[in-house]
């Protein structure tokens, strides 16, 4: 049945059938956590305010450490496009080079997140302190959720690269998981606006 | 925690349950182990991929729930027999409630429907598997184990008692601190990933699957109605997935999402829910509507009336059923300019919906039409569901809503949609598609005795509730009084529910007479039907066509078969080998893990939840790791299949 002659200005990741099925069903997965994240936004927007007298926002917030995640994140979908642009190269070192890249960027953001998380519970501001930080811990704690499963999920995927090469499989999961973190990028610079900087100016 | 608080106690019904659920669980052992059955079963059930086959699980799945659903709303019949009734107790009757509506909707409802969708959706469009094989396997083991989850709730624990809407603060730690609403919270959770799924499946499945000559616009309108449901399964899950979430959070990790203190906003709940739950409802018709097309064009002899306008008036209606949740709750104050919105758009979806009760019609109008069992539950579907629509048009009116809001008036109207809709629609689609999928045909007279009790009990019991919602009596309330008036139209709801049972059970004996005395099928075409589903031989081979038919316009089966009589023979080309997935068992043992760490949160035994979250970990990554590309049926065994075929 895979008999078709695909030109060779086809990627890998679309020559199988599986490829192009799958690539197109994430893409309707991507819309999917479009709705998930747009009504977790819903919810955080409407708990703005609602901090039952503990702390705000405006007292918590420090413009450098977000401005370093945001730098992280958004260097890392750069470098992520790199990595496609090498694999379609076939050039699996270039692959490894700037996926390795893009995992590294992605530790340092969930270090500088997980290290705000603290800082503000230390200062008082938990999950459980008022309904505006639930909606706060459980919107951005979802999208670093994301980006803890999708580093795991990566890395699991450079094991497969380097024990097959570059193939239409192989090719077809790296470049699943490059919609999803920029997908996650995406994501994050919502966060960014209506989160930070909205709540810095509150 | 003691073990009497562990297990459900002190009710004699409940111990009756206990009995029962071991008996049946010791019989099911012994049957398999003395027939020897364990190996059959795991190879060609449980790790099975074929669409077919679970399609078939889904509906075996949906019917058990429609028990116990049904059971459930008998037992509430009981109790509203009489005033002053003290068969059930206030707080039992709060559960039994909770567990119908929800039970119904998501483990009765939407099983059975996608499941038929399973069996038949691919065989429409001349597939040989879904796009996702093995997700929907996922989809069927996380439907199965999240309804299992939930189910357990009334032995062990306690069941959830909120009611199906699990509002707060009612539904909160402090006003239900059992754990019967984390079993709500978790159980539609993990059903709900295997709908999600389910509905990417299908959507890139007649998408992307369809055989190349099938055009968008020559879909059968059960695949288009499927088509649109899974769009709005798609953009609707996600908000509930959000929705349990936060409540599970502010349950189980002390939140504040729909507190009453610090900041929490309880409406916020309702919103979230509805937002959910309104196209919900409209998940659970579309496909109902789909299957009335198929089966009042096929015994009426005639193509569908109004294609077209089939099509655009159910993109209409999932357009508008995001634009509605608010009429659920005219009465919580959102004021006059929200609610006039919602009034008018809930009014609209009375339009496209009237668009297709006349094409219905005119389908039938100089049709040559069979009065076939199928034929009968679609034909009692339009007056019933018109009365279910227009007591909603009345209900949409925000003004009028505070009169007939939380009465049985609602009650009545929510089943007349519901029941001539979609329970009708699974009856009609099991007598018409059950040949495809078991080989002989359901008995006709049996059929007609059930369909005939069935639509009777139907209408005697929730006619009335009109008019009892109209004389005042409250939906919830466990008993009232005897100078309440209501006592005839309960005793008459009652004779009805007790009637629906009954028809019920006639289909249930009709299953096991027909699997013992109808004869088998021999031409794969029982009904001279239209569509390419009813092309493939009896039995259906596991790789669904030998060749992929061609589809040249509407009724793609009707053409091949006035082709054929023309003496159009298609000519005889050589079998290829078919590409088909392999059976694998990662989907229910990662099922398996979602329950366990179901479990494990709904008794907040973090070492029980970590166990199973891992364990779905694990086998996430075994299926990535997990290269296999399934297999080739062989000529050979095509030609071989084909001759024991008919056709």
């Amino acid at each position: 049945m895979e008999s078709v002659e695909y030109s060779p200005n086809t990627p890998l990741e679309y020559q199988s059938e599986t490829g192009r099925l799958n690539i197109l069903g994430f893409w309707i997965f991507l819309g999917a956590e479009i709705a998930l994240f747009s009504t977790l936004f819903a919810t955080y927007l409407v708990l703005v305010g609602r901090t039952a007298g503990g702390p705000g926002p405006e007292e918590l917030f420090e413009i450098s450490g977000v401005l370093i995640e945001t730098f992280l994140l958004l260097t890392s979908s750069f470098t992520c496009g790199l990595a496609i642009h090498y694999m379609r190269n076939h050039s699996l070192k270039g692959v490894f080079l700037w996926i390795g890249v893009t995992l590294a960027l992605g530790l340092g953001f969930l270090g500088f997140e997980i290290y705000e998380f603290v800082h503000y519970i230390h200062e008082g501001a938990a999950l459980t302190t008022s309904a505006y930080w639930s909606g706060f811990f459980v919107l951005v704690g979802t999208h670093g959720a994301h980006v803890t499963m999708g580093i795991a999920w990566i890395s699991l995927i450079l094991i497969q690269l380097k024990q097959r090469g570059l193939t239409p499989d192989t090719t077809r999961k790296v470049f699943i998981s490059s919609l999803y973190w920029h997908f996650l990028d995406v994501v994050w610079i919502f966060i960014f606006t209506a989160v930070y900087l909205y709540g810095m100016v509150m | 925690m003691k073990l009497d608080e562990f297990f459900v106690t002190g009710d004699p019904l409940i111990y009756g349950a206990d009995v029962s659920i071991a008996l049946t669980m010791i019989g099911a052992i012994f049957v398999l182990t003395y027939f020897k059955k364990w190996k059959w079963l795991w190879t060609e059930w449980l790790t099975t991929v074929d669409h077919k086959k679970l399609g078939v699980m889904y509906i075996i799945a949906a019917v058990l729930m429609l028990f116990r659903g049904g059971v459930d709303a008998l037992l509430m019949r009981a109790q509203l027999t009489v005033p002053d009734s003290s068969f059930l107790d206030a707080n039992h009757y709060n559960e039994i409630f909770t567990t119908h509506g929800t039970i119904m909707i998501i483990f009765m409802a939407m099983p059975f429907l996608i499941g038929l969708i399973n069996v038949v959706v691919p065989l429409q469009i001349g597939a040989r598997d879904v796009a996702y094989p093995f997700l929907n396997a996922v989809s069927f083991w996380t439907f199965f184990m999240g309804a299992m989850l939930f189910n357990i709730s009334f032995v062990i624990g306690g069941s959830p008692s909120a009611g199906w809407t699990s509002y707060v603060p009612l539904a909160g730690l402090e006003l239900s601190p059992g754990v019967g609403q984390n079993y709500y919270l978790l159980g539609l959770q993990i059903a709900g990933i295997g709908t999600l799924l389910t509905g990417i499946n299908f959507l890139v499945t007649i998408l992307k699957m369809r055989v190349p000559s099938m055009k968008l616009m020559q879909m059968p309108m059960f695949t288009w109605s499927s088509l649109i449901t899974m769009v709005i399964i798609i953009f609707a899950f996600p908000v509930l997935t959000v929705a349990l979430a936060l409540m599970t959070f502010d349950r189980l990790f002390g939140s504040h999402f729909f507190t009453m203190m610090d900041g929490g906003m309880p409406m916020l709940w309702a919103n979230l829910f509805w937002i959910w739950g309104h196209p919900e409802v409209y998940i659970v018709i579309l496909p109902a509507f789909g299957m009335f097309s198929e089966i009042i064009s096929t015994f009426a002899r005639k193509t569908l009336f109004g294609y077209k306008a089939m099509v655009y008036s159910m993109v209409v209606i999932a357009g508008l059923s995001f634009l509605v949740w608010v009429h659920h709750f005219f009465t919580m104050g959102a004021g006059g300019a929200v609610n006039s919105f919602f009034s008018i758009t809930t009014m609209l979806i009375a339009v496209p919906t009237g668009v297709k009760i006349f094409n219905w019609l005119f389908t039938l109008y100089k049709g040559r039409i069979r009065f076939t069992t199928a034929m009968l539950w679609s034909l009692a579907f339009i007056p019933n569901f018109v009365i279910g629509g227009v007591t909603g048009v009345m209900l949409a009116m925000a003004a009028a809503d505070y009169q007939y809001h939380n009465t049985y008036f609602l009650v009545a109207h929510f089943h007349y949609v519901l029941i001539s809709g979609t329970v009708y629609a699974c009856f009609a689609g099991l007598y018409f598609w059950y040949p495809k999928m078991f080989n002989h045909r359901l008995n006709e007279r049996l059929g007609k005795w059930s369909f005939w009790i069935f639509v009777a009990g139907f209408n005697l019991c929730f006619f009335p509730m009109y008019f009892l919602g109209l004389a005042g009596m409250p939906r919830r309330i466990y008993t009232y009084g005897i100078g309440d008036g209501w006592m005839s139209l309960n005793v008459l709801a009652t004779f009805g529910g007790v009637l629906m049972g009954i028809g019920f059970l006639i289909l249930v004996y009709n299953i096991y007479y027909s699997f013992r005395y109808s004869p088998r099928e021999t031409t794969g075409d029982p009904w001279d039907a239209r569509t390419l589903e009813w092309s493939t031989p009896a039995p259906v081979p596991h790789y669904n066509f030998a060749h992929l038919p061609e589809a040249k316009g509407h009724d793609a089966f009707w053409i091949m078969k006035e082709e054929k009589k023309q003496g159009k023979a298609p000519e005889k080309k050589p079998y290829k080998p078919i590409h088909m997935p392999s059976y694998s068992g990662v989907p229910i043992i990662m099922s398996v893990f979602f329950f366990t760490a179901g479990f494990g949160m709904v008794f907040s035994w973090h070492w029980m939840s970590i166990l199973g979250l891992v364990g779905v970990l694990a086998t996430m990554v075994i299926r990535s790791f997990d290269y296999d590309k399934g297999f080739y049926v062989s000529v050979e065994e095509i030609e071989e299949t084909e001759k024991k075929t008919t056709l």
